[in-house]
């Protein structure tokens, strides 16, 4: 089979892979975007579908609030409004050193302008009256909220399909091998394409590229736990979250409860479960934060793949060893509301030859060794 | 410790909770039920009093006899009734007793013997109240004494629809119409094979016999074409098999085509499943002593593919018998030959029946746009087909985009007519767009459960 000679070859079709598909394609450039499975069916497509700026470190709010434009913009982008609605999103303390600690990322995030509001426990009490009497105050978010997962993940890879980028579905990569103009990738289903560019937006699966280029990354899978109720009256009027971890839910349009909170197990290399300490952990706990789920049942449970670093910062940018490669990968369980941005920024990487938000602090090469060499693409 | 787990207190599971107790070991018996008998031989609750003969017509002594069976295994087995198992984490079982007390299970060995539930072919109006599936209609009349209405029509295909009709005329409310999908010529040819089991053959043809002697017409080639109603059920639309369409009052309805099994446990415990053309579905894979690919994992009677009551007697003691050998415990090899030979014939019995009463294969090709197929989620045929259109072909994908089976259900209502949907509008193969992956918990869990140690 001949090979193919395009511009740029993603490999993985999450929302990073997916979004930076759409930004290059849209700009003309000739995209392949290649998903051993189907585009957003992994972490993209089964993450709890939280969009918050609020909670994250500082050096992801350029990005972030990149990102929280791009969402304003869904519908126009993709065609569907992937059920996304600015709800707002109240990290709630359950201590006074939690809520200490809410102030000062309050205070420390000042300069991005995303009109934070601290609420005491009268505030909190008076505004989201469905707030269990455990949490003694709260920082609101508005512009935050939440959206499908589901469906906007896959909608970024039906939407670079639409402009012109060659999606293919269940087709796993078998190698990669440089070659005179760059990349030479080869499919399990027989397939070969060449690009300048590769960007490897794998996921939890990444870390393998990365250590064939010599710049191995202590890439670790986690499971979030997630369980939805059957649909139940509105009351959650917020996305909501609990400041030094624990329980997180959502409540959408049709009446149903989402939450998350604790971890799962990986059944195989793809695929994970819930699995029942961390359900009956949410089960027994949830309702002290939300005393209205009491009564309810919990229909579904599920869980998915992402991929971790140490620092709980991803990996996004050029690759150290290697010219022409690209990471976006280990979002820490924290990337759909990033994830646009990101792709955008790998998709600048290429166009403008650098991206408009420095990735200097998410650079692979924080993870570079003394020990390791500076090895060519193997 | 580690125990003999048996799931489903009906025919296989007190068959092979019995065998299991006959050499010596004590197993813990889990059924959702309050009392054992699973569906087929439900029993009333305490302090009905109807005779068994009411109840159970031909097969009360078959009713009986198991009832007895578990009764005498009393003080030899952990029995737990009121017991949903939720999930499964091999070597554990997590449970839910009465509703609110979580317990985990740790099991050496495990029979699933889960049974099964009604196949439902939805058509308009079918979420109306008083629109009732076979099986539940049985139910209401076996447990809890109520006829589910009394101007009743039933619909569908398979030997309850008839067994059901004649229950009901039995117990004083005469169904008004019977519309049986499969066509007389079917039936016909059928006959032979049907043999294999003559006396259950016999008491098929005698329920017929009977219902046209008391005046209950039955329509076979006939289809429902909908019920219809403000509040609930007051008519069906119906069209005999000469495709004339014919409407009448009613004021309630039970429906539903054969029997489809119950496989969620077995999924969650990573048992190997393959495609039953004659179930139209995926099934665990089991060998001819009752193993599924697990080690430590039996599975018996009709959650492992539709057999029928006597045939779930039969696997389920020789399930039992296969984790007896396994154990290295003796174990009488005439008996499981025997067995054996008679879930062969039982088997080829269960293939007359496929001929006799065949799968309505236009039924996707004509159920309307606005059907509502996952009640649960509100999803019709057509965001089904519109999902398919947008190039979605596997199951669980067309699931991830409109919804079906995504609800209360998990898909155990739903899940068959859709998968039926969406090989038609695919023009795929009904094997080729995957299965529906159970995901925990298998029946709803509620908030505040309890944890027991």
């Amino acid at each position: 089979m001949s090979t193919q000679h395009v511009d740029a070859i993603i490999m993985g079709g999450g929302i990073v892979g997916a979004s930076a598909a759409l930004w290059l394609a849209r700009a003309g450039q000739r995209v392949v975007l290649l998903e051993r499975d189907f585009c957003g069916s992994r972490s993209s497509g089964v993450n709890y579908g939280g969009v918050r700026r609020q909670g994250r470190t500082l050096v992801q709010l350029p990005l972030s609030c990149r990102a929280h434009q791009i969402w304003g913009q869904l519908p126009a982008l993709l065609g569907i409004d992937g059920e996304y609605v600015r709800s707002g999103h109240l990290k709630l303390a359950r201590s006074e050193a939690d809520f200490a600690a809410l102030q000062r990322w309050a205070q420390l995030s000042e300069p991005f302008d995303m009109g934070l509001q601290l609420l005491d426990r009268e505030q909190l009490r008076a505004r989201f009256a469905w707030v269990g009497d455990i949490a003694v105050g709260a920082s609101y978010c508005p512009g935050d909220g939440h959206a499908n997962p589901r469906l906007v993940s896959p909608a970024f890879a039906q939407a670079a399909r639409h402009h012109g980028a060659q999606v293919h579905e269940q087709c796993a990569v078998t190698h990669v091998e440089p070659s005179g103009v760059g990349f030479t990738v080869h499919s399990a289903d027989g397939q070969r394409f060449s690009a300048p560019w590769l960007l490897n937006c794998a996921g939890a699966w990444a870390a393998a590229l990365a250590a064939q280029v010599g710049e191995p990354v202590p890439l670790v899978a986690g499971h979030p736990a997630m369980l939805v109720t059957e649909p139940l009256p509105l009351f959650m009027t917020a996305s909501t979250g609990v400041e030094g971890g624990g329980i997180y839910a959502r409540q959408v349009a049709r009446g149903n409860c989402v939450l998350g909170g604790g971890q799962g197990f990986a059944l195989g290399e793809s695929t994970a479960r819930a699995g029942q300490l961390a359900v009956l952990d949410i089960l027994r706990n949830a309702c002290e934060l939300y005393p209205a789920l009491a009564g309810a049942q919990a229909i579904r449970t599920w869980s998915g793949t992402e991929g971790y670093l140490p620092d709980r910062e991803p990996v996004l940018g050029p690759s150290g060893t290697t010219p022409g490669l690209l990471h976006g990968f280990g979002f820490a369980g924290a990337g759909f509301q990033i994830g646009p941005a990101a792709g955008e920024a790998l998709a600048e990487c290429i166009l403008l030859g650098e991206p408009r938000h420095s990735l200097k602090a998410f650079s692979i090469e924080r993870f570079r060794t003394s020990t390791r060499s500076n090895a060519p693409c193997a | 410790m580690s125990e003999v787990v048996i799931v489903g207190a009906g025919p296989a599971g007190i068959r092979a909770a019995k065998t299991l107790c006959a050499h010596g070991l004590r197993p813990t018996l889990l059924d959702e039920a309050t009392r054992g008998g699973g569906q087929v031989y439900r029993q009333q609750p305490p302090g009905f009093s109807r005779s068994a003969a009411q109840l159970y017509g031909f097969e009360q002594r078959k009713a009986q006899a198991l009832h007895g069976a578990l009764a005498q295994l009393s003080g030899q087995l952990d029995y737990r009734p009121e017991t949903l198992v939720w999930n499964a984490e091999a070597p554990w079982l997590d449970t839910l007793h009465q509703g609110r007390e979580a317990q985990r299970l740790a099991f050496s060995e495990v029979v699933i013997a889960t049974g099964a539930t009604d196949r439902i072919l939805p058509v308009p109006g079918w979420t109306l109240p008083g629109v009732y599936s076979l099986g539940a209609a049985q139910i209401a009349l076996k447990f809890q004494a109520c006829a589910i209405g009394g101007r009743l029509v039933l619909a569908g295909s398979g030997p309850l629809l008839y067994l059901l009709a004649w229950q009901y005329a039995k117990a004083g409310a005469r169904p008004l119409l019977v519309l049986d999908s499969a066509p007389f010529s079917a039936q016909a040819r059928a006959t032979p094979s049907l043999l294999a089991q003559p006396s259950t053959f016999a008491k098929g043809l005698y329920y017929r016999a009977w219902l046209g002697l008391h005046g209950v017409p039955v329509h076979t080639g006939a289809h429902l074409l909908s019920a219809e109603g403000e509040q609930r059920v007051q008519a069906v639309n119906w069209e005999d098999a000469n495709g004339q369409v014919h409407r009448l009052e009613c004021d309630a309805l039970a429906f539903g085509h054969t029997l489809r099994s119950e496989t969620q446990l077995a999924d969650l415990l990573g048992c190997a499943f393959h495609w039953s053309a004659a179930n139209r579905a995926w099934l665990p894979t089991r060998d001819d002593g009752g193993r599924a690919s697990v080690p430590g994992v039996y599975l018996a009677g009709d959650g492992a593919g539709i057999l029928g009551a006597d045939a779930a007697e039969v696997a389920g003691e020789l399930a039992a018998l296969t984790l007896l050998g396994d154990r290295g415990l003796h174990v009488d090899p005439a008996r499981r030959i025997e067995l054996q030979q008679r879930l062969a014939s039982l088997e080829c019995f269960r293939r007359g029946l496929e001929r006799a009463f065949p799968f309505p294969e236009q039924w996707a090709a004509n159920a309307a746009d606005e059907v509502v197929v996952c009640r649960c989620e509100q999803v019709s045929a057509g965001e089904i087909r519109t999902a398919v259109r947008q190039g979605h072909w596997d199951i669980n994908r067309v699931k991830a985009t409109c919804r079906v089976g995504m609800g209360r259900c998990q898909g155990r209502l739903c899940g068959a007519a859709a998968a039926e949907l969406i090989a038609c509008e695919s023009g795929r193969a009904l094997d080729q767009i995957g299965r529906l992956r159970a995901q925990a918990p298998i029946k709803p869990l509620p908030f505040g459960v309890e944890l027991k140690p």
